[in-house]
Order: C-alpha cells, then sequence, then structure tokens
C-alpha cells in the first residue's frame, strides 16, 4: 500500500510528545508522494482520546496493537510485532523518535525487514524524479550534516530528533480510520523480563523533552553552586543540565549530562552559565533554537554559537537574572 | 563468562581545534582513538570477569592500523583481541557492519554476553550494537546503566531512559550496551601495555568468515550517502559585557529584553 508510517510512542499509556512530532514530518513526506500516513501504537492503556488524537494531528490511520503485556518495551516483542506488519503492508517509509525507545528498536528492525536506517534526522525530504527519501544527519559531532538515501530497500527508515519538528494544530473534523491489530502468541519474546520503570531516582531530569534548559559547568566552581541554576531553574520552568566537567567532578549526576558522551538536546531556550563550550558539548546543543551564554571568558567557543552572550561573571549574572524573573512575576500577578 | 567486546576506532576529538566559521574539526593531525564510549564497555566486561571469571575478548573492524585500538583494549586487560580488515569491508553502513561483526562472533563460537558501546563518536548512530543482536537472535538491552545481578544464565540490569531507569532481566547469552554511568573507566597498566605489545592479534578477511559478499561494504550497505554540507555554526550573536555592579543590571536588562523579543518569557511575565 506503500503508506508513510510513524511509530508512536507511549509512556503509562499517554502518548509523547514526539508521537505527534512525527506525524507533521509523516504528514508532509505522504502529501509528497500522494500517499497516506499511517501511525502504530504498540502498547496498553492508550485509550480512543489518544487514538483520535493521531488522527486529528495529521494521520489517515491508525493501527493499534494493544496487549497489557505490551505496557513496558521489549525490543524484540516490538521488533517481531513491527516486522510482521512491515512485511503484510509494505509501507514505503517508516519513522521513529531519535529516543532509548525508536534508536533501539529501528535498528533492530531494519535487520530484520533487511532495511536502510538513518539516524537521528533533522531534516527529511522527497527526492523530486525518484520519489527517494532525502534523510539528513549531523554527524562527527554536528560538524557535518550528511544527507543520506536508501535507494534499493524498502521500506526507506529513519529516526528523527525529538523537537525537531512542530506539531500540527489538532483538526477535530479529521476523519480516519483506528484499526485494532491483534498479537499472535509467538511474537512475545520469552528471554526478557521487565520488572517496570524507576523515575524514584533523586533528582532524574527528562532533559530531551525540556522546553527550556539552565546547564552549569566547570565555572560553577563547586557542586553546591548549581543551588544558583536550580533557582533560575524554577522561575524559568526550566531543567538543570550540567557539562561533562562538572559531571566528572560528581557535582551532579549523569542524566544531567549534555553533549557527545551525554544527551543531546533541542530545547526552545538553551542558557548555559560558566560552560566554555567544548566541541563535545557542543554536538549536543546545536540545534537548541536560542542559546544564551554566560561566561567571564570572552573567548569561550560557546559566545561563537551563542544568540545572546554576556560576558561576565556567572556569580553576578545569574542571581540578578533570577531576582528580576521574580520580580517581573511578581508584579504580574 | 565469556565475554565479547566490539570496538571501533574513531578520530580523537578532545583536542581537536574547531573552526569557528564553519563549525568543523580541523582534522591535521588529529590522532586516533579507541571510540572513548567504547572504553565504558570494555571497562564493564572486566569487572564482570573480575567478579565471575571468564574471558574478554575484543573485536575491532577497520583499517589494519584498527589494530592500534585492539592493542590498546588489550593493554587495559582484555584476554585478546581479532580485528577484521579487507577493503571489501570498507564504506560499511550499520546495516553492513552488524552483519559482519556478527559472523566474526559466530566464528569465535559460544559466548555468554557481548558489551557494546553506546555508540560511536564519529558516526553517532548507535545502531550497530542493536543490529548486531538481531543478527544474533540474542536478547538486548541498550543505555545499560547498571548490572545488578548475574545468577543462573541471567542479567539483570537497568537501563537509562528518558522516564527513568527501565529494571529488566534478559537470559543469556544476550547484548547490552552501557552509558558512561555504569563504571569509571581504569587505565591500561604497564604490564598490560607490555603483553598487548607482545600479543598476537588475528587479522580476518571476507574470506575467513561464512558471509555474504553482496552484503559486505558499501556494496552491501542499504544506505548511500548523498552529499556531506558543514554548517556554519557561528550564530553571530548578539554580546554584552559586564562592568561593575551597574554593568550587571545592564546586561541582564539586555538579556530579558532579547529574550521578550524571541517570545521567550512570555509565560513567565503574564
Amino acid at each position: 500500500m506503500s503508506f508513510v508510517w510513524t511509530v508512536a510512542e507511549q509512556h503509562e499509556g499517554r502518548l509523547k510528545a514526539v508521537s505527534f512530532e512525527l506525524l507533521s514530518r509523516g504528514r508532509a513526506l505522504a502529501d509528497k508522494l500522494d500517499t497516506k500516513l499511517a501511525s502504530l501504537v504498540i502498547g496498553a492503556g492508550v485509550g480512543q482520546p489518544g487514538l483520535r488524537e493521531l488522527i486529528q494531528r495529521g494521520a489517515d490511520e491508525v493501527y493499534h496493537v494493544a496487549d497489557a503485556r505490551l505496557a513496558h518495551f521489549v525490543c524484540e516483542t516490538w521488533s517481531n510485532i513491527l516486522a510482521d506488519l512491515v512485511r503484510h503492508y509494505r509501507p514505503v517509509v517508516v519513522l521513529a523518535a531519535a529516543t532509548s525507545l525508536g534508536r533501539t528498536l529501528m535498528p533492530h528492525l531494519a535487520v530484520k525487514v533487511h532495511a536502510g536506517l538513518t539516524a537521528d534526522c533533522t531534516e527529511l525530504d522527497i527526492e523530486p524524479g525518484s520519489d527517494n527519501l532525502l534523510q539528513t544527519r549531523p554527524a562527527i559531532g554536528g560538524n557535518i550534516m550528511a544527507t543520506i538515501k536508501t535507494p534499493d530497500h524498502r521500506p526507506q527508515m529513519a529516526t528523527v530528533r525529538p523537537r525537531s519538528s512542530v506539531v500540527l494544530p489538532r483538526d477535530p473534523e479529521r476523519l480516519g480510520r483506528i484499526i485494532e491489530v491483534p498479537v499472535a502468541e509467538q511474537l512475545f519474546e520469552s528471554r526478557v523480563v521487565v520488572h517496570g520503570c524507576r523515575a524514584d531516582v533523586e533528582d532524574f531530569v527528562n532533559l530531551e523533552e525540556a522546553e527550556v534548559v539552565v546547564a552549569g559547568g566547570k565555572g560553577l566552581k563547586k557542586g553546591d553552586n548549581f543551588a544558583l541554576l536550580r533557582e533560575l531553574a524554577a522561575e524559568l520552568g526550566a531543567m538543570v543540565g550540567a557539562s561533562r566537567d562538572a559531571v566528572d567532578r560528581g557535582w551532579i549526576g549523569y542524566p544531567h549530562q549534555i553533549g557527545l558522551s551525554g544527551k543531546t538536546i533541542s530545547p526552545r531556550l538553551y542558557i548555559a552559565a560558566g560552560i566554555s563550550g567544548s566541541i563535545q558539548h557542543l554536538a549536543g546543543i546545536k540545534t537548541a533554537e536560542t542559546i544564551v551564554s554566560i561566561n567571564k571568558d570572552p573567548d569561550a567557543p560557546l559566545h561563537n554559537v551563542a544568540d545572546f552572550g554576556i560576558v561576565g561573571d556567572l556569580f553576578d549574572v545569574v542571581p540578578e537574572l533570577t531576582r528580576r524573573l521574580r520580580r517581573s512575576k511578581a508584579v504580574a500577578s | 563468562m565469556t565475554i565479547i567486546v566490539p570496538i571501533k576506532q574513531v578520530p580523537e576529538t578532545s583536542n581537536v581545534r574547531m573552526d569557528p566559521e564553519t563549525g568543523t574539526m580541523i582534522r591535521a593531525g588529529a590522532a586516533t582513538v579507541v571510540n572513548p564510549l567504547d572504553l565504558y564497555a570494555i571497562e564493564t566486561a572486566l569487572r564482570l570477569r573480575e567478579a565471575h571469571g571468564g574471558s574478554v575478548t575484543v573485536l575491532s573492524m577497520g583499517p589494519p592500523a584498527a589494530l592500534k585500538a585492539v592493542k590498546e583494549a588489550i593493554a587495559m586487560g582484555c584476554d585478546d583481541g581479532l580485528l577484521l580488515s579487507d577493503r571489501v569491508f570498507a564504506g560499511a553502513d550499520t546495516w553492513a557492519t552488524s552483519y559482519t561483526l556478527a559472523a566474526a562472533v559466530r566464528r569465535l563460537g559460544a559466548f555468554d554476553l557481548i558489551v557494546a558501546g553506546e555508540r560511536a563518536t564519529d558516526g553517532d548512530t548507535a545502531q550497530v550494537g542493536p543490529g548486531l543482536a538481531a543478527w544474533l537472535d540474542v536478547p538486548l538491552a541498550t543505555y545499560v546503566a547498571r548490572i545488578d545481578t548475574v545468577a543462573d544464565g541471567r542479567l539483570s540490569v537497568q537501563r537509562l531512559t528518558e522516564e527513568g531507569y527501565q529494571q529488566l532481566t534478559l537470559q543469556l547469552p544476550a547484548l547490552i550496551t552501557v552509558v558512561k554511568e555504569i563504571a569509571a573507566v581504569r587505565l591500561p597498566t604497564l604490564r598490560g601495555k607490555k603483553r598487548a605489545r607482545l600479543s598476537e592479534v588475528p587479522v580476518l578477511t571476507a574470506a575467513d568468515l561464512d558471509v555474504d559478499r553482496a552484503c559486505l561494504g558499501l556494496r552491501g550497505s542499504p544506505t548511500k550517502v548523498v552529499r556531506i554540507e558543514r554548517p556554519k555554526v557561528a550564530r553571530g550573536g548578539e554580546m554584552v559585557s559586564v562592568n561593575g555592579q551597574q554593568g550587571v543590571t545592564a546586561a541582564v536588562d539586555a538579556l530579558l529584553e532579547f529574550l521578550r523579543s524571541r517570545g521567550l518569557l512570555e509565560e513567565v511575565s503574564s
């Protein structure tokens, strides 16, 4: 049927924002290919309103694979289910999010169905004439942008960087089909048992989905000084990130680390305080919409990539910024 | 435990200078190293061997010069190594790479665990580990931040996801990819370096593996690179310098004005 597919993601029955971001990517491709867009939901507990929202935000069809045993992601089971569906429906493009789930599932699936796969794409397009999917992604720490295609294999598969696309507005009038797909017993992987997800970890952050991130580095001088950033973050509704230097010094936990050996983020606003901006750190923030750098070193490389830089002592600037934001809130309320 | 660690040799980036205009690495003189994220896989494997006995074999695919990476892993404490090097392997994408590595793993014989790095710092795809698990049809856990127990042919781990740490148990043999959080990496010892120097690392070509040559290298890769661009990263942003306390106020004023102009303060000011 040569549809374009997206793999929706859910957590505890709630569809994640990336599921809708993928639809806006998929919609554009399906329109160029003059085909339909389908979204796949594997899991338990996503109700009819959630499935309908996928249609209202761009999907023509929704394949819903629901089973209580699919509450937690198990790569082999997901890959078995998808491989089965891919062989049956023969989609031309399959998109998933470049998340811990998508980046695990898709390479596994690509081997099973002998498809080409491109990781962490920030741009997708259709090549005029050939109808090949053009997949553009940052590589070598974001220092090059490579455009890749898969001329001889179908489906063409890609993972898409979260927060790199704008969600389509919800159209309550949009109609589509919701198809309940049964799961064959033999598709369940028996060699893996998931016990659950430990989210009660002290100070855990989901930086990948954050709208605003405030991060600190070596310039903070000691771990306790992250308190300054936490106060600023509270005013901005931001999450706190860190450079590798700060994490390696034990000032803050690894889930906070941004950069080549940590997380890649694309928030609307990224504020770095006391981070010089190594090539590895820049790799993790280049797709942030707005970058602000606060550093007393005028030659800090991060100042070069910033949209706004303050050459000044973070110990003066950050508290003042926090105070001003707090005051403007107090005035407004 | 019989453990295999696949590693990749990559360009060294930590001391690489950057062209501020194009944002590209100035590669001249850049040395090669073991992919920094693979060091955590080597460390994890060595710790498992220390706790449970067994052996750690390091496996790499690359040009003959990648022998240096294999030897570095042996210097850290791996028991032996294997290099896959052949012109027909060149230009392999992650599909063809995992296919070739899987053939080498089969040739090595029975194993309990494959420990891989999260991803390589050059290609940055994180696709070879999961692909290898698919070829070998063994259970997979990616982004492993902690190993809880190894007992009765089962491995219990915690993987770092966006929502927290997923706890799962895999039946061995299995494949895991690990993140930096799992362990602090040891340095090679003098004795290890000497052992590495003296060790004979076999170099295998396609002829030594049970593979379909049409699935190797550039020819066997479903994906093709169409073009490479060097994006300009300098955003040419506004810069203000702070001089004295008045300067702090003025700089923060300018920043707030800038954030408002981009619509980034609406939520907090309303």
